[in-house]
Protein backbone atom coordinates (compact mmCIF):
# COMPACT_ATOMS: atom_id res chain seq x y z
CA UNK A 1 0.00 0.00 0.00
CA UNK A 2 1.73 3.42 -1.18
CA UNK A 3 1.38 6.69 0.97
CA UNK A 4 -1.58 7.79 -0.98
CA UNK A 5 -3.74 4.84 -0.08
CA UNK A 6 -2.79 5.08 3.75
CA UNK A 7 -3.87 8.63 3.09
CA UNK A 8 -7.41 7.80 2.03
CA UNK A 9 -7.81 5.54 4.45
CA UNK A 10 -7.06 7.53 7.04
CA UNK A 11 -9.05 9.86 5.79
CA UNK A 12 -12.05 7.74 6.05
CA UNK A 13 -11.25 6.28 9.21
CA UNK A 14 -10.72 10.03 10.85
CA UNK A 15 -13.99 10.83 8.97
CA UNK A 16 -15.80 8.11 11.18
CA UNK A 17 -14.07 9.09 14.47
CA UNK A 18 -14.66 12.91 14.04
CA UNK A 19 -18.67 12.68 13.18
CA UNK A 20 -19.26 10.19 15.65
CA UNK A 21 -17.39 11.75 18.62
CA UNK A 22 -18.84 15.19 17.54
CA UNK A 23 -22.70 13.20 17.57
CA UNK A 24 -21.92 11.99 20.61
CA UNK A 25 -20.85 14.91 22.02
CA UNK A 26 -24.34 16.58 20.84
CA UNK A 27 -26.23 14.24 21.72
CA UNK A 28 -24.87 13.85 25.14
CA UNK A 29 -24.88 17.92 25.98
CA UNK A 30 -28.01 18.91 24.38
CA UNK A 31 -30.02 16.43 23.43
CA UNK A 32 -30.41 14.18 25.87
CA UNK A 33 -31.11 17.12 28.25
CA UNK A 34 -33.81 18.32 25.98
CA UNK A 35 -35.25 16.65 23.52
CA UNK A 36 -37.61 18.93 22.13
CA UNK A 37 -34.61 20.88 20.88
CA UNK A 38 -34.33 18.47 17.81
CA UNK A 39 -36.68 19.83 15.75
CA UNK A 40 -35.37 23.47 16.33
CA UNK A 41 -34.11 24.97 13.18
CA UNK A 42 -31.46 27.36 14.96
CA UNK A 43 -29.72 24.00 16.92
CA UNK A 44 -29.32 22.29 13.59
CA UNK A 45 -28.02 25.34 11.94
CA UNK A 46 -25.59 25.47 14.66
CA UNK A 47 -24.53 21.93 14.59
CA UNK A 48 -23.83 21.99 11.19
CA UNK A 49 -21.71 25.60 11.31
CA UNK A 50 -19.76 24.13 14.18
CA UNK A 51 -19.43 20.73 12.69
CA UNK A 52 -17.98 22.26 9.57
CA UNK A 53 -14.87 23.97 11.26
CA UNK A 54 -14.56 21.01 13.90
CA UNK A 55 -14.28 18.44 10.42
CA UNK A 56 -11.47 20.86 8.79
CA UNK A 57 -9.26 21.57 11.95
CA UNK A 58 -9.50 17.44 12.99
CA UNK A 59 -8.55 16.26 9.97
CA UNK A 60 -5.30 18.90 9.67
CA UNK A 61 -4.56 17.84 13.26
CA UNK A 62 -4.73 14.22 12.02
CA UNK A 63 -2.61 14.45 9.00
CA UNK A 64 0.10 16.26 10.63
CA UNK A 65 -0.09 13.22 13.16
CA UNK A 66 -0.13 10.56 10.04
CA UNK A 67 2.42 12.43 8.34
CA UNK A 68 5.14 12.56 11.17
CA UNK A 69 4.25 8.88 12.37
CA UNK A 70 4.46 7.72 8.19
CA UNK A 71 8.29 9.39 8.01
CA UNK A 72 9.36 8.04 11.36
CA UNK A 73 8.41 5.09 10.05
CA UNK A 74 9.03 4.90 6.31
CA UNK A 75 11.28 7.60 5.70
CA UNK A 76 9.17 8.79 3.15
CA UNK A 77 7.39 11.97 2.65
CA UNK A 78 3.34 12.10 1.89
CA UNK A 79 3.40 13.45 -2.27
CA UNK A 80 2.05 16.77 -2.14
CA UNK A 81 2.07 16.75 -5.67
CA UNK A 82 -0.97 15.84 -7.54
CA UNK A 83 -0.51 15.12 -11.69
CA UNK A 84 -3.50 14.38 -13.83
CA UNK A 85 -3.62 10.64 -12.66
CA UNK A 86 -5.05 12.06 -9.54
CA UNK A 87 -6.85 15.10 -11.08
CA UNK A 88 -8.63 12.23 -12.99
CA UNK A 89 -9.41 9.83 -9.88
CA UNK A 90 -10.59 12.97 -7.85
CA UNK A 91 -13.08 13.44 -10.72
CA UNK A 92 -14.48 10.62 -10.86
CA UNK A 93 -14.95 10.55 -6.72
CA UNK A 94 -16.54 13.94 -6.82
CA UNK A 95 -18.58 12.80 -9.82
CA UNK A 96 -20.20 9.89 -7.36
CA UNK A 97 -20.12 11.82 -4.21
CA UNK A 98 -22.35 14.44 -5.84
CA UNK A 99 -24.85 11.87 -6.82
CA UNK A 100 -25.06 10.80 -3.32
CA UNK A 101 -25.48 13.83 -1.94
CA UNK A 102 -28.15 15.28 -4.23
CA UNK A 103 -29.92 11.91 -3.90
CA UNK A 104 -29.85 12.13 -0.13
CA UNK A 105 -30.60 16.36 -0.72
CA UNK A 106 -34.19 15.22 -2.26
CA UNK A 107 -34.77 12.29 0.05
CA UNK A 108 -34.71 15.07 2.86
CA UNK A 109 -36.81 16.70 0.64
CA UNK A 110 -39.27 13.98 0.39
CA UNK A 111 -39.51 13.29 4.37
CA UNK A 112 -40.44 16.80 4.63
CA UNK A 113 -43.95 16.63 1.52
CA UNK A 114 -44.54 13.16 3.35
CA UNK A 115 -45.28 15.20 6.40
CA UNK A 116 -42.19 14.01 8.81
CA UNK A 117 -40.73 15.84 11.46
CA UNK A 118 -37.77 18.77 11.13
CA UNK A 119 -35.20 16.36 12.16
CA UNK A 120 -35.66 13.78 9.63
CA UNK A 121 -34.75 16.44 6.99
CA UNK A 122 -31.73 17.22 9.09
CA UNK A 123 -30.36 13.95 9.54
CA UNK A 124 -31.08 12.95 6.58
CA UNK A 125 -29.03 16.12 5.21
CA UNK A 126 -26.17 15.45 7.67
CA UNK A 127 -25.73 11.37 6.47
CA UNK A 128 -25.87 12.11 2.88
CA UNK A 129 -22.86 14.64 3.06
CA UNK A 130 -20.98 12.20 5.38
CA UNK A 131 -21.64 8.98 2.89
CA UNK A 132 -21.19 11.27 0.09
CA UNK A 133 -17.42 12.39 1.40
CA UNK A 134 -16.80 8.62 2.71
CA UNK A 135 -17.74 7.19 -1.05
CA UNK A 136 -15.77 9.66 -2.07
CA UNK A 137 -12.53 8.82 -0.21
CA UNK A 138 -13.06 5.16 -0.36
CA UNK A 139 -13.55 5.57 -4.41
CA UNK A 140 -10.75 7.30 -4.48
CA UNK A 141 -8.76 3.79 -2.73
CA UNK A 142 -10.30 1.56 -5.04
CA UNK A 143 -9.58 3.52 -8.04
CA UNK A 144 -5.84 3.83 -6.77
CA UNK A 145 -5.99 -0.04 -6.11
CA UNK A 146 -7.39 -1.14 -8.97
CA UNK A 147 -6.34 1.40 -11.60
CA UNK A 148 -8.47 2.38 -14.35
CA UNK B 1 16.93 5.29 -14.74
CA UNK B 2 14.79 5.20 -11.51
CA UNK B 3 11.31 5.21 -11.81
CA UNK B 4 11.40 8.73 -9.42
CA UNK B 5 13.83 10.33 -11.86
CA UNK B 6 11.73 9.51 -14.29
CA UNK B 7 8.35 10.64 -12.25
CA UNK B 8 10.79 13.91 -12.02
CA UNK B 9 11.59 14.51 -15.84
CA UNK B 10 7.58 14.16 -16.54
CA UNK B 11 6.49 15.74 -13.53
CA UNK B 12 3.79 13.15 -12.39
CA UNK B 13 4.57 11.21 -8.98
CA UNK B 14 6.29 7.92 -9.23
CA UNK B 15 3.04 6.21 -8.32
CA UNK B 16 1.49 7.15 -11.64
CA UNK B 17 4.66 6.06 -13.22
CA UNK B 18 4.15 2.78 -11.41
CA UNK B 19 0.42 2.85 -12.35
CA UNK B 20 1.78 2.70 -16.11
CA UNK B 21 4.03 0.25 -15.87
CA UNK B 22 1.52 -2.10 -14.54
CA UNK B 23 -1.02 -1.15 -16.85
CA UNK B 24 -2.91 0.57 -14.21
CA UNK B 25 -3.12 3.55 -15.89
CA UNK B 26 -3.49 4.77 -19.32
CA UNK B 27 -1.43 8.50 -19.74
CA UNK B 28 -2.63 10.72 -21.37
CA UNK B 29 -1.05 11.93 -24.69
CA UNK B 30 0.65 14.76 -23.13
CA UNK B 31 2.41 12.73 -20.44
CA UNK B 32 3.35 10.23 -22.91
CA UNK B 33 4.78 12.25 -25.26
CA UNK B 34 7.04 13.51 -22.50
CA UNK B 35 8.12 10.18 -21.44
CA UNK B 36 9.25 9.69 -25.21
CA UNK B 37 11.05 12.69 -24.87
CA UNK B 38 12.98 11.59 -21.83
CA UNK B 39 14.28 8.35 -23.44
CA UNK B 40 14.55 10.32 -26.56
CA UNK B 41 12.71 7.33 -28.67
CA UNK B 42 9.50 7.77 -31.38
CA UNK B 43 6.05 7.43 -29.13
CA UNK B 44 5.58 3.61 -30.68
CA UNK B 45 8.98 2.27 -28.80
CA UNK B 46 7.27 2.85 -25.58
CA UNK B 47 3.57 2.78 -26.16
CA UNK B 48 1.56 -0.07 -27.45
CA UNK B 49 -2.22 -0.02 -28.06
CA UNK B 50 -3.93 -3.50 -28.74
CA UNK B 51 -7.59 -2.51 -28.69
CA UNK B 52 -8.98 -6.31 -28.33
CA UNK B 53 -7.11 -6.60 -24.93
CA UNK B 54 -8.55 -2.37 -24.22
CA UNK B 55 -12.31 -3.90 -25.32
CA UNK B 56 -11.68 -6.94 -22.86
CA UNK B 57 -10.80 -4.74 -19.94
CA UNK B 58 -13.48 -2.52 -19.97
CA UNK B 59 -16.41 -4.67 -20.25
Amino acid sequence: MDNKEKQLLVTAISMILILGCYALYVYNNYIAENLAIINDTRFWAKAFLILIPVTIASQIVIHIVFAIINKIVTNEDIPTLSDERDKLIDLKAIRISHWIFTMGFLLSMVSQVMGMQLWVMFIILIASGFIAAFVAEITKFYLYRKGF
Amino acid sequence: MTQQELADQTGVTRQTIVAIENGKYSPTLELAFRITRVFNVPLEEVFSFNIEIEEKNTK
